[in-house]
C-alpha cells in the first residue's frame, strides 16, 4: 500500500530527494562555482519529469488516502509548471551570471517550490494544500531577495513575506472555519457533508477566507498590491518565474478546491470569483498605462490576465476549467517570449527596463521586434494570434453558463488593456531615435523570443492539440 | 479547382512570407525586387480571381466554391461567395496590384511596406470569403494589425494618434460583436454561417435591468454587430476616426482604406445584419435610415469647409456610406442593388481620388487646398482625369456614382420619403464641396511661384489612373455587369427578409389572439 502510494507522488519525491542532493553538494561541493552545472541538472530533470508525468496521461489515482491526488487536470498542470519552470531557469541563466547572481541556492529553491506547486495541484486535502502552498511560497520569497545587494530586491522580498503572511493566514483560518463545520479536511470528505446537509454559514465563511488567500496567490484584485513592486524589484529571471509557473499553480488550486469541495454549490462560489475577475480585468488594464517600466507593465498585464483566466473559473464548468487551461498554457507561453526579450534589454552592460528605451528598436533588430510586436498584440487578445483563442474559450465558458455581462466585461477590459501593448509597439515602430540598446548576441533568449512568436502565430492551425488535451483535463476535475 | 478561394486567399499571404525571409537587403535593387514581388503576387492573384468570375454562376443563389475542414473546437475553415460577397473579392483583387503601383515612390522600409500591404489583402479577401462566424472574426480584426502599423510607420505628421486611434476605435467597436457571436455559436451551437442564415434566432421580448427589451436577443445581437459595422463603415456619429486616420495615412493606405476597408461594415450588414436579424433590423431600420441621411447632409458640410484635400474626401466618403447604409436598411430589391453598386463604385471613385491627390502630394508635399490652382495650365491630363472623378463622386449620369445613388434613392423613397428628400439634399451638396474643390485647385489662373515647374502625370500615374478610369465609365454606361451578378443573390435575400417579417407578425398576431 505504502508502495503504490509512494509510486504515485513519485514525481514529487524525486524532485525533493534532488533538490536536498543538490544541497549537499552545493555546500560541500564547491558553492557557486557548481551553480551552472545544478541549474542544468534542474532543468534536465525538471523536462523528464514534465515527460513521465505525462505518460501518465488519464490515470486516476490517489494516494495517502485521498490527499495527493493524481489525475489528467493534475498532469496536465504539472507538465505547463515543470516546462515553464525549466525554460524560465535556463532562460535566465546567462543574466544571472553576467550580474553575479547566480548561487547554487538558485536552481535549489526554484526546485523546491516547484515541488511545492506540484503538491498543491495535486492536493486532495486542506491539509496537503497548505504544506504545498507554503513550500511554495517560502522558497519564492527567498529567490525573490537574490539579489541581496539591492534594496529594491530585498524589499520585494520582505514586502511579498508580509503580505504573503498574511494571506496564508486568511487561509489557513478560512481551511479551520471549513474543518470546523465539515468536520474532515479532505475534499471528498468536504462535499459529501454539503451534498448531505446543505452549504452552512461556516463554510461560506470558511470558502469566502480560503478565496481570499487564493487570490492573494494570483495576484488577483484586491489582493495584488505587491505584484508590482515584487515583479519591479526581483531580478528579472526570477520576475519571469514569478509570472509563469506559480500563478499556473495557483490557478489551478484554486480550480481544485472549488470544484473537488465545493463543486456542488457552483452558486455560492462563482460570484466571488467573478467580481475577482472583473476587477482584476480593469484595474490590470488601467493602472498599466501609466508605468514607464516594462517590469511593472508586464506585472499589471499578469493581473489582468488572470483576471480572464478567472473568468473562466467563474463559469463554474468544465467548458470553463478548459478555458481557464487553455487560457493558462498560453499566457505562459506568451509571457516566456516577453520575459526572454526583457532579459536581453540592457545598455552600456547595465539592464534597463524604462518602455522608452525601446525607440526604434526595429531598426537595430528586425527580427526581434517583429517578434516582440506578435506577442504584444497576441497579449492584446487580437486575431488571429493565439491570445485570442485563449480569450475566446473563456469567453465562450461565461457566455455559456450565462455570465453575459461578464463576457461583455472581459472585452471592453481587453480594449483597454490593448493601448499599453500597442504603446510598446509604437515605440519600437515609430518612435523616436534615442540611446539605443545594446545589440547583444543572447542566441537563447533570441530564440525563446522567436519561438514564442512563432507559436503565437502558427497556433492559429490547432492550438498544438492543447485544447484536447485541457479537455480531457478539464473532465476529470468537474463530474 | 477545388481550393481555388483559398490559393485567392493566401498568395498574398505566401508572398509576403517569401519576402520576409528571402529577401535581405535595403538598397535599391532590394527594394525594387520587394515591389515587383508584391506587384506580380497581386496580379496573380488578380488572375486567379478573374477564373472564380468566370466559373461564377450568378442564378445560383446558395455559396459557390465551397471549401471545408474541420477546425479548433469545432468551428470550420469554411470558404465559399455568393451574389454578394464575389464583387467585393473582385473589388480587392483589382484594387490592390494599383496600390502596390501607388507606393512605387517609397524609399522608407520598402519590404516591410510590402509585406504589410499583401498580409492586408490576404486579410481582406479573407473577410469576404468566410463562411464561419469565427473565422470572419479573425479576418476582420486581423486586418487592423497591418493597417495600424501602415498609418504609424508611413504615415504623416500626427501618425501616432491616428493610428491609435484606428485601432482603438475599432477594436472597441469588434470585441461586443465578438460577444454576440458566441451567444450565436452558444444558442445556435454551430458557427457555420450558412446554418445560420437559417437559424431563429428568439424574438421574444426580454427585461434586462428593468429595461424592456423589444425583439428579445435579436436586438441585443443586432446592436452588438451594428456597434462594429457601423464603426468600420464609418457611420454618424462614430466616424470621427477616418478623417484622422485618411489625412495620416500614406497615399496607398489611403486608397485601401476607402475602397476596401470601408466596404466590410457594408458587406456585415448584407451578411448578418439583415438576414440573421430580421426582426431586429426592421425595429432598427428607422433609426439606421435616419442616421445615414444626417450623416449625408451633415458630413457633407462638413466636407464643404475642410482645406485639407484628403479630409474633405474622406468626409465625402462618410456621406457616400451613408447612401450605402440607407440603401441596405431600405430592405428591397433597389435600395440593396444601389448600396452594393454604390460600394463596388465607390471603391474606383474614391480611390482614385486618392491617388489623384497622392499626384499633387508627390510633387508638391502638401494636401492643403491654398497651395494649389490653376493646375489645368500644366497639367492637363490630370485636370481632365480629376475632374472625372470629381463628376463621379458628385453623382453624374454616365459615372457610376449616378446608378449607386440613383438605385438607394429609389429604394429608400419607397420607405420614408422624407429621409430621402434629405439625402437628396445631399447631393446638392456634394456638388457643391466637390465642384469648390475642383475650382480651387485645378481651374483658374496658375499664379503661384511654386507650381510653375509642376508636370503632368508620368506614365506610371497615367497606367494606375486608365482602369479605374475604365471602370467608372464602364459601370456609369452599362451598370448590369454588377446587377445582373449580384441579382438573384439579392432578390432571395430580400424575400427570405420578407418571409422572416411575415412569420413574424404571423406569430405576434397569434400570440395576440
Amino acid at each position: 500500500m505504502i508502495a503504490a502510494d509512494l509510486y504515485t507522488a513519485l514525481p514529487e519525491i524525486v524532485l525533493a530527494l534532488f533538490a536536498m542532493a543538490a544541497l549537499m553538494v552545493g555546500v560541500y561541493g564547491g558553492k557557486d562555482k557548481l551553480a551552472e552545472p545544478i541549474l542544468w541538472a534542474t532543468a534536465a530533470l525538471m523536462v523528464m519529469l514534465a515527460l513521465f508525468v505525462g505518460s501518465k496521461g488519464l490515470e486516476t489515482r490517489d494516494a495517502f488516502n485521498g490527499m495527493y491526488l493524481s489525475d489528467a487536470f493534475s498532469h496536465f498542470s504539472k507538465m505547463v509548471i515543470l516546462l515553464s519552470a525549466a525554460v524560465v531557469m535556463v532562460m535566465g541563466q546567462s543574466y544571472m551570471v553576467a550580474r553575479g547572481l547566480l548561487r547554487f541556492e538558485y536552481p535549489i529553491l526554484i526546485a523546491l517550490s516547484v515541488v511545492g506547486m506540484m503538491l498543491m495541484v495535486s492536493s486532495g486535502d486542506l491539509i496537503a494544500l497548505y504544506m504545498g502552498l507554503e513550500l511554495q511560497s517560502l522558497a519564492l520569497y527567498v529567490v525573490a531577495t537574490m539579489n541581496r545587494d539591492s534594496v529594491r530586491s530585498t524589499e520585494a522580498g520582505l514586502k511579498y513575506f508580509i503580505l504573503g503572511a498574511l494571506a496564508s493566514g486568511l487561509l489557513l483560518y478560512g481551511a479551520s472555519l471549513t474543518y470546523g463545520y465539515a468536520g474532515t479536511t479532505l475534499f471528498a470528505g468536504i462535499i459529501s457533508t454539503i451534498s448531505e446537509d446543505g452549504m452552512s454559514i461556516g463554510l461560506l465563511m470558511g470558502l469566502a477566507f480560503m478565496l481570499a488567500g487564493l487570490a492573494f496567490k494570483v495576484s488577483a484584485v484586491p489582493f495584488h498590491m505587491w505584484t508590482p513592486d515584487v515583479y519591479e524589484g526581483a531580478p528579472t529571471p526570477v520576475t519571469a518565474f514569478f509570472s509563469t509557473a506559480p500563478k499556473v499553480a495557483a490557478m489551478a488550486l484554486i480550480a481544485r478546491v472549488v470544484h473537488e469541495a465545493f463543486g456542488v454549490v457552483p452558486g455560492d462560489w462563482s460570484q466571488i470569483i467573478a467580481f475577482l475577475a472583473v476587477a482584476s480585468m480593469f484595474v490590470g488594464a488601467i493602472a498599466a498605462i501609466g508605468q514607464r517600466d516594462i517590469k511593472r507593465l508586464m506585472a499589471y498585464s499578469s493581473i489582468s490576465h488572470m483576471g480572464f483566466a478567472l473568468v473562466g473559473l467563474a463559469a463554474g464548468t468544465a467548458q470553463g476549467v478548459q478555458g481557464m487551461l487553455v487560457y493558462l498554457a498560453i499566457y505562459v507561453t506568451m509571457n516566456i517570449g516577453v520575459f526572454a526579450f526583457i532579459l536581453t534589454m540592457s545598455r552600456d552592460g547595465k539592464a534597463v527596463t524604462d518602455i522608452d528605451s525601446l525607440r526604434q528598436y526595429s531598426n537595430a533588430e528586425p527580427l526581434r521586434a517583429l517578434a516582440l510586436l506578435v506577442l504584444m498584440f497576441s497579449l492584446a487578445g487580437v486575431p488571429p494570434l493565439v491570445g485570442f483563442f485563449g480569450k475566446f474559450y473563456v469567453l465562450w465558458a461565461a457566455v455559456q453558463a450565462g455570465l453575459t455581462w461578464l463576457a461583455v466585461a472581459g472585452v471592453i477590459a481587453s480594449v483597454i488593456g490593448a493601448f499599453y501593448y500597442l504603446r510598446i509597439v509604437y515605440y519600437m515602430y515609430f518612435g523616436e531615435e534615442t540611446d539605443p540598446l545594446d545589440r547583444v548576441a543572447a542566441p537563447v533568449q533570441g530564440t525563446l523570443l522567436v519561438v514564442s512568436a512563432a507559436i503565437m502565430v502558427l497556433g492559429v492551425i490547432n492550438l498544438f492539440g492543447i485544447e484536447g488535451l485541457a479537455a480531457l483535463a478539464a473532465e476529470a476535475l468537474v463530474n | 479547382m477545388l481550393n481555388l478561394l483559398s490559393i485567392i486567399t493566401f498568395t498574398p499571404a505566401i508572398a509576403a512570407a517569401i519576402l520576409a525571409i528571402f529577401l535581405r537587403g535595403e538598397d535599391e535593387a532590394a527594394q525594387n525586387n520587394a515591389k515587383w514581388v508584391a506587384l506580380v503576387a497581386t496580379l496573380a492573384t488578380f488572375a486567379a480571381s478573374l477564373i472564380m468570375l468566370i466559373g461564377f454562376d450568378p442564378q445560383d443563389t446558395g455559396f459557390q466554391f465551397v471549401e471545408e475542414h474541420d477546425w479548433i473546437m469545432g468551428f470550420t475553415y469554411k470558404m465559399g461567395v455568393d451574389g454578394i460577397s464575389i464583387l467585393f473579392v473582385m473589388l480587392t483583387t483589382a484594387l490592390m496590384p494599383i496600390t502596390i503601383g501607388a507606393c512605387w515612390n517609397v524609399t522608407h522600409r520598402v519590404k516591410e511596406y510590402m509585406i504589410a500591404f499583401l498580409v492586408l489583402e490576404t486579410l481582406m479577401i479573407g473577410v469576404f470569403t468566410a463562411l464561419d462566424l469565427v473565422l470572419f472574426y479573425l479576418f476582420f480584426e486581423a486586418g487592423l494589425i497591418p493597417m495600424f502599423l501602415i498609418i504609424g510607420i508611413w504615415g504623416g505628421k500626427d501618425r501616432i494618434y491616428a493610428a491609435f486611434k484606428f485601432f482603438l476605435y475599432t477594436f472597441l467597436g469588434s470585441v461586443l460583436m465578438l460577444v454576440a457571436m458566441i451567444a450565436m455559436y452558444v444558442d445556435a451551437g454551430t458557427t457555420d454561417i450558412p446554418t445560420l442564415l437559417t437559424h431563429q434566432f428568439s424574438t421574444e421580448t426580454i427585461s434586462l435591468a428593468g429595461w424592456q427589451i423589444i425583439g428579445g436577443m435579436q436586438s441585443l445581437l443586432f446592436l452588438a454587430f451594428f456597434a462594429s459595422f457601423a464603426v468600420k463603415m464609418p457611420m454618424w456619429p462614430v466616424h470621427t476616426w477616418l478623417p484622422d486616420a485618411h489625412v495620416q495615412a500614406p497615399t496607398a493606405g489611403s486608397v485601401i482604406l476607402a475602397a476596401v476597408l470601408l466596404k466590410m461594415g457594408g458587406y456585415g450588414f448584407l451578411r448578418f445584419s439583415l438576414p440573421m436579424f430580421p426582426v431586429a433590423s426592421d425595429i432598427f431600420a428607422p433609426l439606421v435610415l435616419w442616421l445615414s441621411a444626417i450623416a449625408i447632409v451633415y458630413t457633407s458640410l462638413v466636407a464643404l469647409m475642410q482645406d485639407d484635400m484628403k479630409k474633405l474626401i474622406a468626409y465625402s466618403s462618410v456621406a457616400h456610406m451613408g447612401f450605402v447604409t440607407m440603401g441596405i436598411f431600405a430592405a428591397n430589391q433597389q435600395g440593396l442593388d444601389g448600396a452594393i453598386f454604390q460600394m463596388i463604385s465607390h471603391g474606383f471613385i474614391s480611390g482614385a481620388l486618392f491617388l489623384a491627390v497622392g499626384v499633387i502630394y508627390d510633387r508638391m508635399h502638401t494636401r492643403e487646398i491654398v497651395a494649389y490652382g490653376g493646375l489645368i495650365n500644366r497639367m492637363p491630363v490630370y485636370a481632365a482625369v480629376f475632374l472625372l472623378f470629381t463628376m463621379a463622386n458628385v453623382g453624374l449620369p454616365g459615372t457610376s456614382g449616378f446608378v449607386g445613388e440613383f438605385l438607394t434613392f429609389l429604394g429608400v423613397f419607397q420607405v420614408n420619403t422624407w429621409v430621402a428628400f434629405f439625402a437628396a439634399t445631399g447631393v446638392i451638396l456634394s456638388a457643391a464641396y466637390a465642384l469648390w474643390l475642383f475650382r480651387r485647385v485645378v481651374m483658374g489662373d496658375l499664379i503661384k511661384a511654386s507650381l510653375k515647374s509642376i508636370t503632368d502625370m508620368d506614365r506610371r500615374e497615367k497606367t494606375l489612373m486608365a482602369p479605374l478610369v475604365v471602370m467608372t465609365l464602364l459601370l456609369g454606361v452599362y451598370p448590369a455587369l454588377v446587377t445582373d451578378i449580384i441579382g438573384p443573390s439579392v432578390t432571395a435575400l430580400v424575400d427570405g427578409h420578407a418571409l422572416a417579417l411575415q412569420a413574424h407578425e404571423a406569430a405576434s398576431q397569434m400570440a395576440q389572439n
